[in-house]
């Protein structure tokens, strides 16, 4: 952390996005967390993606439950929505904002322990449900805030700074989310912003559950030789699949260099995804096959990161319940009390 | 936003470097051992013909230590309450401020700020040896760059002569420079400093008439400080019939110092837009010039004179007109009526020169009771004979090395406006100091091309975790104004000084917006990481972590463009990711978040001091 405010002044000739905003316009206060934190990084490219979207910040709301990660939101777009609810419980808090109000952009932040400990249920759920949101985990493997107990994310064997071994199985929130019907699933490293970046502008522009499991190394408690989440092991072992460039026009648009390893995916909302392949048969949209090589190289001791599975014909809860169109807080009383015949028509279809 | 940098993540992969192939095609990694690397990075101290350490005096005035800032500048400049007030200011176009913010720190009337506050600094000053070491210098001109030589050496023991055919010391300080500005007491001050030091010998109201007889004397070494004392004329019809009333700025501005003039006609014209020119219309204010008007031959950005003279003139009540060129002076019978100008407009010929070409349009008659020529300054040097082996330039300026100020008698050496045409007192200041360098190396028989090199040193900033040993905050306040005297008041006097000075409170509030420079960012390669937080964290987009190249290919693709070439990258060797760290020093804050943010310490705050080697030798500055 630092003391200091950091100063306003910026960069004089520092870009500005559609709405007139540079970047430094979507920051928020000055991070309390340990100098280093991975964290700060997904913090950064949040801020990086926001800009380069021109999201207005008002049009977006931040959630997290508990937890140094939980505690980011406070750090990147000050001019937002925030919401910093009970530990594990901010997918329900998430839900129930977008089901009031699905205008928004909806950011939940989390953190492994968050997620995969005593929010598993709650993660679970929110997946299924396809619940329009970006779904950051900042996965370091330990609960930081409480001083860096393993989290279920650490990998069986790795060891704490204390040298305890770690007997458990880990949790792997990118299968789980991509068995439980989440429609974009992307896995990074808070270390890679090249990658990071794409990744948080096209899970934004997704409509659906999006799921980023971000490795994110813990400088002060699970960035030691013995860790699987340090920054020299993650770099050692990241094998990227894809590299992926968001493409906003929505007209079509023809492909024409390097057949092969470059591949456009249509979205549901006419956007358009470019992935630069750079492992040549990993195919996204195949959920099995993605399933198998994920294992696969997964028991190879590798890290694979990349968007690693991707539903184009997504749809949201939303679409499921057939919600009305206008978020509550638009609607006048004329919508909300539709009169007596309204409520007659109602109850004789119950009849 | 045209032209606009965009500010991107990272580099793509496809341009991360294979590992190994970065350190033969990329730049070589930053040599910080060399003094010049961080001397650049402080910009003020870099452009300051004399290197004064600009943020050490600052920091010391911030903390009330008003004696110690006098002193940092007293070593370097040698002049710090008159340069206080007059300095041409070259540190403050380079200050960096400027370039994050619209104006640059107040660094010249800070200047002022430690000579108005300071304690008696009397015994702060080296003393001469009581036993002279036996050499005699002559120094011909008691302006600053005499002065400076003086200083240099007689702690040395050196006993000097100063001859100067005005009455008092300090050149065109005390001759040409209006009182408003620059108050009598100060010069006498400063200039007294230097002639009590001992073994100064004062020949006041002696010119030298002949170079010849002066070197037959005996001396072991001569400095020319003899200025650049000639105002150049203006040649137009009716010039001599109208004599009476027109002027030489230069000689106009001294007799006006001396006491000689003290009134001016009604209306009058000043022709030329240099600092003279500046000085001459607000002079012709106080003295009964109600109607002064400052004409320039070309256009008014394209004016000589500072910025901030043009804007005091302007602030008096005096227009600026330009385009216009003199043709011909008025008068009827005998008696200067006015001038006649032809306007002209700039053109630019096909090699991008700039030509004044007539508009074609009618002349344009001022009429005027007095005109003031300022229209160029040059040197002259009737006391030197041509044939005693001092050669001189084509130009009439002597041959004299830019680096040591030896001429071709090498026991002859210049300074000043005599060495080079008329600039001001701080390069004036600047070749004093190098002159006595070699003047000293010289009289001990050594090679004078060999020059000293400066003090540094560099020493980390760290008190604790969050701790730095300098206020790392960065001030969001806009330059501050000195407060001036009442222009009813000030207008009526000419030896009313205009400008009050800062009080202490507004001197804090500004140097609070110096923004450290001289505290650097020292990376250590061996440390990092590669955690990125030091590129989340810098306000300005300086840091940027990319596989090396060419310095062409390198600049457009930083976080920020770094498209200030003027401006040094620094480079660290190879990291563990194939990459390499480049800082682009342009806009830096010096706010030390990098370092607070880095878990290793691979970022470290150092403070960068640098003095000039005097021939006198340094003191180290107390304070650092
Ligand atoms: C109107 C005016 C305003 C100026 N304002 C500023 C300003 O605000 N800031 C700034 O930085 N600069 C200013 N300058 C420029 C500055 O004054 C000079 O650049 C500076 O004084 C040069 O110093 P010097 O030591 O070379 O010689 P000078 O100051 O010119 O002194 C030379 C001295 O040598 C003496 N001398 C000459 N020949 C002989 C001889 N043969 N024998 C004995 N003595 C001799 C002269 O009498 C004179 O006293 C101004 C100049 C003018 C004309
Ligand atoms: C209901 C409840 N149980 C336990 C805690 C204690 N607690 C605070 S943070 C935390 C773990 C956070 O871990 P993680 O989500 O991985 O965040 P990190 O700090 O590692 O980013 C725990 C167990 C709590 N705050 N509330
Ligand atoms: S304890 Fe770990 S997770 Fe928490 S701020 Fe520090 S480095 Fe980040
Ligand atoms: S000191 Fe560090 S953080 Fe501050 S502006 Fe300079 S490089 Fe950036
Ligand atoms: S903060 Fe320190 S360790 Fe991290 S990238 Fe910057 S210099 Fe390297
Ligand atoms: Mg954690």
């Amino acid at each position: 952390m630092t003391y200091l405010a950091k100063p306003k002044l910026h960069h004089p000739r520092l870009s500005t996005n559609a709405l007139g905003f540079t970047r430094r316009d979507y920051e928020g206060a000055v991070s309390t967390l340990c100098a280093g934190c991975g964290h700060d990084s997904i913090s950064g490219a949040i801020i990086q993606a926001c800009f380069e979207l021109s999201l207005p910040p008002h049009r977006v709301a931040k959630l997290s439950g508990i937890g140094c990660s939980s505690k980011t939101p406070t750090y990147f777009l000050g001019a937002s929505h925030g919401f910093n609810s009970v530990h594990g419980r901010m997918p329900s808090v998430l839900t129930g904002a977008s089901l009031a109000n699905r205008e928004l952009v909806y950011l939940g932040v989390s953190g492994d322990g968050d997620s995969a400990s005593i929010g598993l249920g709650q993660f679970a759920h929110c997946l299924r449900r396809g619940v329009n949101m970006v779904y950051i985990v900042e996965n370091n493997g330990v609960y930081g805030l409480t001083k860096g107990q393993f989290s279920a994310t650490a990998d069986k064997g790795s060891r704490s700074k204390k040298g305890v071994g770690n007997q458990d199985s880990p949790i792997d929130l990118i299968g789980m989310a991509i068995l439980l019907g989440a429609t974009f699933v992307a896995r990074s490293f808070s270390g890679d912003k090249a990658q990071l970046v794409p990744l948080i502008k096209a899970a934004i522009e997704h409509r659906g559950a999006a799921l980023i499991d971000c490795i994110s190394p813990c400088v002060a408690f699970n960035n030691h030789p013995d860790s699987t989440k340090s920054y020299d092991y993650v770099r050692a072992h990241n094998e990227a699949v894809n590299f992926l460039d968001v493409i906003e026009r929505r007209e079509e648009i023809t492909l024409e260099q390097e057949p092969g390893t470059v591949e456009l995916v249509r979205q549901h909302d006419g956007s358009y995804l470019k992935l630069r392949k750079l492992a040549p048969d990993y195919d996204p949209t195949d959920k099995i096959a993605a399933m198998t090589y994920l294992k696969e190289r997964e028991a190879a001791g590798e890290i694979v990161t990349g968007l690693l599975y991707l539903d184009p014909r997504s749809e949201d809860l939303h679409d499921r319940l057939g919600t009305v169109r206008a978020p509550l807080n638009a609607l006048g009383e004329k919508e909300l009390c539709p009169g007596s015949a309204a409520l007659e028509t109602i109850n004789a279809s119950l009849r | 936003m045209p032209g606009a940098v965009s500010t991107r993540a990272d580099a793509a992969p496809g341009e991360r470097p294979a590992v190994g192939e970065a350190r033969s095609v990329g730049m070589p990694p930053t040599d910080i051992r060399d003094p010049d690397y961080f001397h650049r990075v402080v910009d003020c101290q870099w452009a300051c013909p004399a290197h004064t350490p600009v943020p050490e005096y600052i920091r010391l005035i911030a903390a009330g230590r008003y004696t110690d800032a006098y002193m940092v500048n007293w070593r370097s400049n040698v002049f710090p309450g008159i340069l206080g007030r007059t300095c041409d200011r070259p540190c403050e176009p380079a200050c960096r401020r400027g370039r994050v913010e619209a104006e640059p720190v107040a660094i010249c009337r800070l200047k002022r700020v430690a000579a108005d506050y300071k304690d008696d600094i009397r015994r702060f000053l080296p003393k001469a040896p009581a036993a002279s070491n036996g050499k005699r210098v002559a120094l011909v001109g008691a302006g600053p760059a005499s002065l400076t030589v003086a200083r240099d050496l007689a702690p040395l023991g050196y006993e000097i002569v100063i001859f100067d055919g005005e009455a008092k010391g300090g050149g065109m300080i005390r001759t040409e420079i209006p009182r408003f500005r620059l108050p009598e007491e100060v010069i006498d001050e400063e200039v007294g400093y230097i002639t009590g030091l001992g073994h100064v010998e004062t020949r006041y109201g002696q010119r030298v008439d002949s170079l010849k007889r002066l070197l037959a004397q005996g001396f072991d070494a001569v400095f020319v400080g003899s200025g650049a004392p000639r105002g150049r004329d203006l040649d137009v019809p009716g010039r001599q019939e109208a004599a009476a009333n027109i002027h030489i700025g230069l000689d106009w501005l001294a007799n006006v110092s001396f006491g000689h003039v003290n009134r001016i006609g009604r209306r009058v014209i000043v022709l030329g837009g240099g600092n003279t020119a500046m000085d001459c219309c607000r002079t012709a204010r106080r003295l009964g010039g109600e109607e002064v008007t400052v004409v320039v031959r070309s256009g008014f950005h394209e004016m000589k004179a500072s910025p901030w003279e043009k804007e005091d003139a302007m602030h008096e009540g005096i227009p600026i007109l330009d385009y216009l060129v003199p043709k011909e002076v008025r008068h009827e019978g005998g008696r200067l009526t006015g001038v006649v100008f032809e306007k002209v407009a700039a053109r630019y010929d096909e090699r991008g020169r700039r030509q004044l070409v007539p508009t074609g349009e009618p002349d344009l008659f001022l009429p005027c009771d007095d005109v003031l020529v300022a229209i160029g300054q040059e040197n002259a040097f009737p006391f030197i004979e041509r044939d005693i082996g001092l050669a001189f330039e084509p130009s009439g300026l002597p041959k004299v090395d830019p680096v040591t100020m030896q001429s071709t008698l090498p026991q002859v050496f210049f300074g000043g406006d005599a060495a080079f045409g008329p600039k001001n007192i701080i390069w004036a200041v600047a070749h004093g100091h190098e002159a006595a360098i070699s003047i000293d190396r010289f009289c001990r028989g050594e090679d004078v091309s060999e020059r000293p090199p400066p003090r540094t040193t560099l020493l980390s900033q760290k008190m604790g975790i969050h701790e730095w040993s300098y206020d790392n905050e960065i001030s969001l306040d806009l330059r501050h104004k000195v407060p001036l005297r009442d222009p009813a008041v000030a207008l009526k006097d000419v030896r009313a000084e205009v400008e009050l000075g800062f009080t202490p409170e507004l001197a804090y509030a500004e140097t609070q917006r110096c923004l450290n420079c001289d505290v650097q960012t020292v990376f250590t390669r061996d440390l990092c990481i590669e955690c990125d937080a030091c590129v989340d964290i810098c306000p300005t987009d300086c840091i940027t972590f990319t596989g090396n190249g060419p310095e062409e290919s390198l600049r457009p693709r930083l976080r920020a463009p770094a498209m200030n070439l003027a401006q040094p990258l620094y480079v660290s060797d190879t990291l563990k990711t194939g990459r390499v760290m480049v800082k682009d020093e342009d806009v830096c804050l010096h706010c030390g978040l990098c370092a607070e943010r880095c878990p290793t310490g691979a970022w470290d705050m150092q403070k960068f001091l640098l003095e000039m080697a005097h021939a006198y030798g340094t003191k180290p500055c107390q304070c650092a």
